[in-house]
Order: C-alpha cells, then sequence, then structure tokens
C-alpha cells in the first residue's frame, strides 16, 4: 500500500483525522445512550450522523460540543483531548435545531455575537459581519430584529453566526427539519456548497435518509447508541451491512434464501423466486455463513419486460403477477409476488412514453441481475 | 365596499365582554381618583369644603418644604425597597426558574407565598416583635452577651420600613421575575457559550437582557405602591420613618382638610407617575417581544 504511488502522495486535507472518537460512552442515569462509539471525522468532510429518533445523534453532537460530560472514552479534536475543556473554549460551533437566536438582538448583533473578544476594530468586525451575511445570503438583513426573521433566514442567521468565527467543525442539529419542503431542498444544496467553499468540517444530525445522502460525503447510521454502519452514500444504499440499515436507507426487498457454499470468491445460493445462483463475496458486507439468510435487492434493479421489448442481454428473467400498483407521474411503483415467493416484492420503472401501466392482475416478466443482489446472513 | 354592522360584530362582542370590567373599573377606580382631582381644586374651610376653584392648595404644596422633605423621604425609601427587594428577589427567582427541577417549580412557587397566609397587619406586628426594643434580635444578642445595651437603630426609623416593605413586597418582585427567566429558551444559553463566551458573560449578555422584562415589571409593582404605603410607617416608621401617606392621612382625617389633602396625593402621583414612565422609557429596549 505504502509503496503505491497514489498512497504515497496523499491528499493530506481530506484523510487527516480531525476529530478522534474513542469509545465513546453516554450514560443519562441508568440509560445508556452512546455505547462505546469509535471512530474519526475527518477534516473538510461533510460528515452526518443519521439514526431513527432516540438513537443518540443530538447526545454525541453534544459531547462534541463540550454541552454534555462524556461517561466515559476519548475525545480528541485536532489531536488534543477535549476532556475538561468547556464549550466556550472548543474550535467548534454548533447550529441548533431552534437556530437560538437572540430575540433581543438585531441580526447583526447576533451574528457578530461571538466576535466581542476577538482583537480588532470596530470596522473591522463589521466589515466581518457584512461578509458572513453575504455569504448566507442575507445582505442588507443586518439592522433587522432577529425576532422578526422568517424559518429560513433564522436558519442563515445561526449559519453566519456560527461560520463568522472559522470553527474547524461546524456541528449541525437537524438545522433542516423545521423548513418547509421547498425550502429545506434549497438549503440542502447551499449548506453543501457553502460547506465546499469554506472547507470546513461539517457534522449534520439528520433523521432524514434523502437529506444524509444527498449531501454527506460519509454517513455514520446509528442504531441504540452505537455505529452500526459509516460509509460514503453509495456505499451504504448499495451495500448495506446489515438488514436494519438497508430497511432505514431507502426502500429494499428481502427474499428468503440458503446459502449453500462458497467458493474462490463466489457464494452459491437458493434464492426464492430467484432459482440457484452464485454471487460475489462482496456483495455479503456482512459476515458469510452457510445456511438461512435472506438477499435483498432495491426496487429500481429489477426491470419489467414489456410486450416488444427486446430480450435483455444480461442477467436472468423471473416471472411474476402484478398485485398492485401506485402512479406517482414519472414513475410507477409495482407490487410484484414473484412466482414461488408468498410477500410481494416493491419495483419501480421510469414511465417511458409508449408504455402502458400496468394493471393489478397483470402476468409480467422481470428482468433481473445477480449483481444487484446483497447478501444478509 | 360593504359596512359592517356593528351589533353582532366582533368589536361589539369584545366591547360587551369588556363591560363589567369597564364598569367595575370606572365605578372603584375612576370615580374616587376623579373625586380626589376635584377636591385638589377647591377651598378648605372648617372640616369642610368650601365649593370655590382655587390653586392655593397646590401653591401651599409646593412651597412648604415638609411635603418636599416627606415627598423625598418616600421617594428615596421606595427606591431602597425597591432595590432591596428586587435584587434578593433575582437569585430567587433564577434559582426557582434553573436550578430547580421542573417537577419542584410549582411546590416552591408555593412556598413563597406562605407569608401571606396571615394578614399584612399580622406580619408587620412580628417585625416589630422581632426589631423591639425588648424584642427577639435584642434579647438574643443580650442573653449571648454581645450587647450590653439593646439596640434601637432596629425599629422605628426608615430600616425597619425598608425591611418590614422589602420583606411584604418578595413574592411580588419574585413572580415577573421568575416568568421572565422561564420564557427564556434554554438553548440560547448554550449558544452564548458556544460562540465563546463563559457562562458569567452569558448571563450578562444574554440571561440579564432577557430577564429585564420581569426586572422591569418588579420594580413598578414594588416601587409605585411602597412610594405611598402608610401602614407600615405608621407602625414600624417612628417619627424619622414618617412618608408622605402619613401626612395625606393627616389631612384627610385628622384635620379634615380634604382638599390639601388631595393636592398632596394628587402632587405624588404627578411624580410617581413622572419617574415611572421615564424608566419604563430609559428600559424600553428590553421590553420588545420576541414574537
Ligand atoms: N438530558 C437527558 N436526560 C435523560 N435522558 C436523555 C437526556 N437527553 C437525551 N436522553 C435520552 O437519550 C436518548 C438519546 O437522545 P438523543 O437526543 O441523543 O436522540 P436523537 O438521536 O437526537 O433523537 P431525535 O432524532 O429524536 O432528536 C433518548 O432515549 C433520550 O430519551
Ligand atoms: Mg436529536
Amino acid at each position: 500500500m505504502t509503496s503505491s504511488p497514489a498512497a504515497a502522495a496523499p491528499t493530506p486535507k481530506a484523510k487527516r483525522p480531525l476529530i478522534e472518537l474513542r469509545d465513546i460512552e453516554k450514560y443519562y442515569g441508568d440509560y445508556y445512550a452512546l455505547r462505546k462509539i469509535t471512530t474519526d471525522i475527518r477534516e473538510g468532510e461533510f460528515f452526518s450522523l443519521l439514526g431513527p429518533s432516540g438513537c443518540g445523534k443530538t447526545t454525541l453532537l453534544r459531547c462534541i460540543a463540550g454541552f454534555e460530560e462524556l461517561s466515559g472514552g476519548n475525545l480528541l479534536i485536532d489531536g488534543k483531548d477535549m476532556e475538561g475543556v468547556s464549550a466556550n473554549h472548543r474550535p467548534t460551533n454548533m447550529v441548533f435545531q431552534s437556530y437560538a437566536i437572540f430575540p433581543h438582538l438585531t441580526v447583526e448583533e447576533n451574528v457578530g455575537f461571538g466576535l466581542r473578544r476577538e482583537k480588532a476594530t470596530k470596522e473591522d468586525k463589521a466589515r466581518r459581519v457584512a461578509e458572513a451575511l453575504e455569504m448566507v445570503g442575507l445582505k442588507g438583513y443586518g439592522k433587522r430584529a432577529a425576532h422578526a426573521l422568517s424559518g429560513g433566514q433564522r436558519q442563515r442567521v445561526a449559519l453566519a453566526r456560527a461560520l463568522i468565527l472559522k470553527p474547524k467543525v461546524l456541528l449541525l442539529d437537524e438545522p433542516l427539519s423545521a423548513l418547509d419542503k421547498k425550502m429545506r431542498e434549497q438549503m440542502q444544496s447551499e449548506l453543501r456548497k457553502l460547506q465546499r467553499q469554506v472547507g470546513i468540517t461539517f457534522i449534520l444530525v439528520t433523521h432524514d435518509q434523502e437529506e444524509a445522502l444527498i449531501m454527506s460525503d460519509r454517513i455514520a447510521v446509528m442504531f441504540d447508541g452505537v455505529i452500526a454502519q459509516l460509509d460514503s452514500p453509495e456505499r451504504l444504499y448499495r451495500r448495506p451491512v446489515s438488514r436494519k440499515v438497508a430497511e432505514f436507507i431507502g426502500i429494499m426487498n428481502f427474499l428468503p434464501a440458503t446459502v449453500t457454499g462458497t467458493e474462490g470468491g463466489q457464494i452459491q445460493l437458493e434464492v426464492a423466486g430467484l432459482g440457484a445462483i452464485a454471487i460475489d463475496a462482496e456483495q455479503c458486507p456482512g459476515a458469510v455463513k452457510t445456511g438461512e439468510a435472506s438477499v435483498g435487492f432495491r426496487p429500481e434493479t429489477m426491470t419489467v419486460l414489456f410486450e416488444g421489448d427486446p430480450e435483455p442481454t444480461r442477467g436472468k428473467i423471473a416471472g411474476g403477477e402484478v398485485e398492485e400498483v401506485v402512479y406517482f407521474g414519472d414513475m410507477s411503483y409495482y407490487d410484484v409476488k414473484l412466482d414461488g415467493v408468498e410477500k410481494p416484492v416493491q419495483i419501480s420503472m421510469r414511465n417511458v412514453v409508449g408504455r402502458p401501466v400496468l394493471g393489478r392482475g397483470a402476468r409480467i416478466r422481470i428482468a433481473w441481475e445477480a449483481g444487484a443482489l446483497v447478501l444478509f446472513c | 365596499m360593504t359596512k359592517r354592522k356593528f351589533l353582532g360584530s366582533e368589536a361589539a362582542n369584545g366591547l360587551l365582554m369588556l363591560s363589567p370590567t369597564a364598569i367595575y373599573s370606572i365605578v372603584v377606580m375612576a370615580a374616587p381618583l376623579i373625586a380626589v382631582l376635584l377636591f385638589s381644586f377647591m377651598t378648605p374651610g372648617y372640616l369642610k369644603v368650601i365649593w370655590t376653584p382655587t390653586l392655593d392648595n397646590y401653591a401651599k404644596v409646593l412651597s412648604d418644604p415638609i411635603y418636599q422633605v416627606l415627598l423625598g423621604r418616600s421617594l428615596v425609601m421606595a427606591a431602597t425597597v425597591t432595590a432591596v427587594t428586587v435584587l434578593t428577589a433575582f437569585p430567587i427567582a433564577y434559582f426557582i426558574s434553573f436550578i430547580v427541577s421542573p417537577e419542584k417549580k410549582s411546590l416552591w412557587l408555593f412556598l413563597i407565598t406562605i407569608p401571606f397566609w396571615t394578614s399584612y397587619l399580622i406580619r408587620v406586628f412580628l417585625w416589630k416583635v422581632i426589631l423591639g426594643y425588648n424584642g427577639v434580635i435584642n434579647e438574643a444578642f443580650m442573653g449571648l452577651g454581645i450587647i450590653h445595651q439593646p439596640m434601637t437603630f432596629l425599629l422605628y426609623n426608615m430600616n425597619s420600613v425598608v425591611l418590614t416593605l422589602a420583606h411584604s413586597y418578595a413574592p411580588f418582585a419574585i413572580l415577573p421575575i421568575f416568568v421572565a427567566l422561564e420564557k427564556i429558551d434554554r438553548s440560547l444559553l448554550e449558544a452564548g457559550q458556544d460562540l465563546g463566551e463563559s457562562r458569567i458573560m452569558t448571563f450578562i449578555r444574554v440571561t440579564l437582557p432577557l430577564a429585564m422584562s420581569g426586572v422591569v415589571a418588579s420594580v413598578l409593582i414594588v416601587f409605585i405602591p411602597t412610594v405611598g404605603d402608610y401602614v407600615t410607617p405608621t407602625l414600624v416608621g417612628g417619627s424619622s420613618g414618617q412618608m408622605i401617606a402619613n401626612v395625606i392621612q393627616l389631612q384627610y382625617f385628622k384635620l379634615g382638610n380634604y382638599p390639601v389633602g388631595s393636592a398632596v396625593s394628587i402632587a405624588a402621583m404627578g411624580v410617581v407617575t413622572v419617574i415611572s414612565v421615564i424608566f419604563v422609557f430609559a428600559n424600553r429596549r428590553f421590553m420588545r417581544g420576541p414574537q
């Protein structure tokens, strides 16, 4: 590895761990909220903590910010142990879920709040506040009373207020959850752009998998105080390590399967509705065991073959019957009962001109490829 | 454009619902006030009012130094009481709001009202018992041999008036501050620290300004009635603790001089109003609401 040219000159910015979590534990009384979390968050990356409500995302974020004391483990930021370092002395800044805009101050005063302790001239500070406001698209809003802002504007003020201090890490606790859908989508791309522009490490807490997939470089999926999987959005979607992760991220169909053997980097399976197949060992992100297992696939990886479609050159064909159709405009979602399988699976199809939307009860043929399957033992 | 009917409209309903309160306030508050205002412009006779309008009463009130001394003393005393009360109320309100666990807060508020379970008069008498020549404090200190003569500066002066009033107005001062503190979003305090300020600086820059609406309310609630308090100075004030209300009482009931008593009342009320308005105006930037 070290001899390869790519590894010899790694981009130091992307590789260096900025935050190191070592066996982080947190108890609230008897409740074990964080259970030995160990991971690195790299400098300059957009990192998301994704998980269902109550899994400990906010708790972990607050531990990094210094609002919660660790019950165990070590937290290092930029190589420095944060034990005993209070929130106001950490190189982190936070965008609160409620935005926490000071209602008694103007927009300007809010954004400049953290500058008091810096030794700079008044003009210098005013210039920086103006710059920060411009960066978040609030140019000219400085004199407004903070309590007279809309949700989206508050969010921007909170961002400007945190970024003006040039933190090493920006922590965001569900910053978009209070916005309506349109505003949320706009802010998602703006935040992403902003992060690239300033190059600061962002840690985003969210329970919205789509949001995490869209925005992040890497995502940590958390359940019950542990990180179940930490991967890039693509790997998380294509190769979830467990059924639980798979179900949390998008939709995945599961078919009962039996592992009959492994050899030469291949795994032999017997899958209900699909028959006997062999898949790559890489398609089983967890541990492989022979015996009962299940196989998962995403709805868009199977294709419904229509009358007159050319026979697929790759992959195989399975038969089934349409049980339910949901028409979505650009997409149709079919619940299909594969021959020999009890539970219907979901298959999504892009609606192309000239293609009918199939009705309930229609017999269909489905093209699929072994490469799209994921094995969970 | 259609003209909305007044009857049955929301405005009419509102007025209808307000009217009992409005009538009540007019009868019990506005009417006596108007009477006092009228009296203050009449000529005093011996134990009766002569109905000839005059400005002499005001001339007398403004020129006679006794009124200025007493009003001045009342204002100083009220300001002192207010300062003592609000400054002690703030930490108590802060304690209940920030330190007491949420489920125990109502219990604490309930405990604060306990002194009100007995009448004000009894509480004042109890202070006499505590502070008096042969009172609890003097007896205890003499018993311990710390002093040999009873201390006389405890009772029948300004100190005892301030102490007694501060004690009795404490709950009125605590509650508005408590409410203002309760309204503060706790994440604002975390935001303050997150942006680099210590706990103390966060208190000064965030908590205090946001609590000011409650502090202003407390100040007014304590200051306005204490300026005109009559019972306390009468009972524990002695001669050096006499206030403006005592002279009003003297004019009305001992001398039967309603016009001069009324003029003193109106003058005192005017001064208090002016001070209160200036105070609120000086603090207006804290009064703008978060919504
Ligand atoms: N101050 C606290 N005292 C006691 N328990 C707490 C406290 N804060 C959080 N918890 C508990 O710890 C667990 C994790 O809470 P946390 O707020 O981190 O969840 P979360 O993943 O952010 O969830 P959400 O998506 O709902 O915000 C929850 O079960 C919660 O009840
Ligand atoms: Mg949370």
